[in-house]
């Protein structure tokens, strides 16, 4: 009992649209990294439906959701520790004022 | 039972929203989790059940426990670091503009696109999704790339210490 791809593939398409919104117009920076994590899973089920419908004969779609997960465990790592730094430093985490690398 | 599917599609639809229009970060967070449920569900109704294991287990209980850490860490103190509540403004036009646009164009290949008969279930291997087969797949074949993501954590956890660990021994 499965819902059938296209289902699927909306799901997956509104969940990237809400992720990209937020990553981009989101003030607090840790809430822009919780959009981006938005965006890998909308991927993540993408490639899971595709693996089940397309070409089950491997599960070449599942082992690579593992490597995205796996690069999206890293990202939040690092992403919240740069951020555990900004805000020792500079006591907020607005990224609209944390332009050090802007030219 | 299709029901509970269609159910699990709108709730990862709804908790995506909500990470987007929460009042605080931590209702962002619970969203999200519930997002990741659902979406674990889904994952169980496209025979993916070791993915859905995983989903739960390091999505749901790992990466999220971070976030709330650090959230924790940063809002319990006299100043909060949230100051100002909401969006940038000179983006958001630029923001609905991608994201719709994002959206509209993977739904609409999503709606047209023939992408042939699904495999009918008789015809899946057996045993696709299971811990076995996955590890089986994940172990032979593409025995490199999982080697390889031994160092991206690597990489990651020394990334880590350096940038938040710098209290001297």
């Amino acid at each position: 009992m499965t819902l059938s791809l296209s289902v699927v593939l909306a799901v997956s398409a509104l969940m990237f649209g809400l992720g990209v919104y937020g990553a981009l117009t989101q003030r607090n920076a840790i809430r822009v990294l919780m959009c981006i994590e938005l965006v890998l899973n909308s991927v993540n089920i993408n490639l899971v439906a595709f693996s089940r419908y397309v070409g089950p004969d491997q599960a070449l779609g599942q082992v690579f959701t593992v490597f995205v997960m796996t690069v999206a465990a890293a990202e939040a790592a690092v992403g919240l520790a740069i951020i555990l730094m900004v805000a020792r430093r500079k006591a907020h985490i607005d990224i609209d004022q944390i332009n050090l690398l802007k030219w | 039972m299709i029901a509970v599917l269609w159910i699990a599609g709108a709730l990862a639809v709804a908790g995506a929203l909500g990470v987007v229009i929460a009042k605080t970060p931590v209702h962002s967070v619970i969203s999200l989790v519930v997002n990741i449920l659902a979406l674990a569900a889904l994952y169980l109704s496209l025979h993916a059940e070791f993915m859905a294991l995983i989903q739960v287990i390091i999505y749901a209980g790992a990466i999220m426990i971070l976030f709330l850490f650090v959230i924790a860490l940063l809002t319990a103190r006299k100043d909060p670091v949230e100051r100002s509540e909401g969006k940038l403004e000179g983006q958001r036009e630029l923001g609905i503009v991608a994201a719709v646009t994002g959206a509209i164009l993977m739904t609409a290949v999503a709606l047209s696109a023939g992408f042939g008969r699904p495999v009918a279930q008789e015809a899946l291997p057996s045993g696709f999704g299971s811990p076995a087969a996955f590890g089986r797949e994940l172990l032979t074949t593409h025995i490199l790339s999982f080697e390889l993501t031994a160092f991206v954590l690597m990489a990651a956890v020394i990334g880590v210490v350096v940038l938040v660990g710098q209290r001297k021994l």
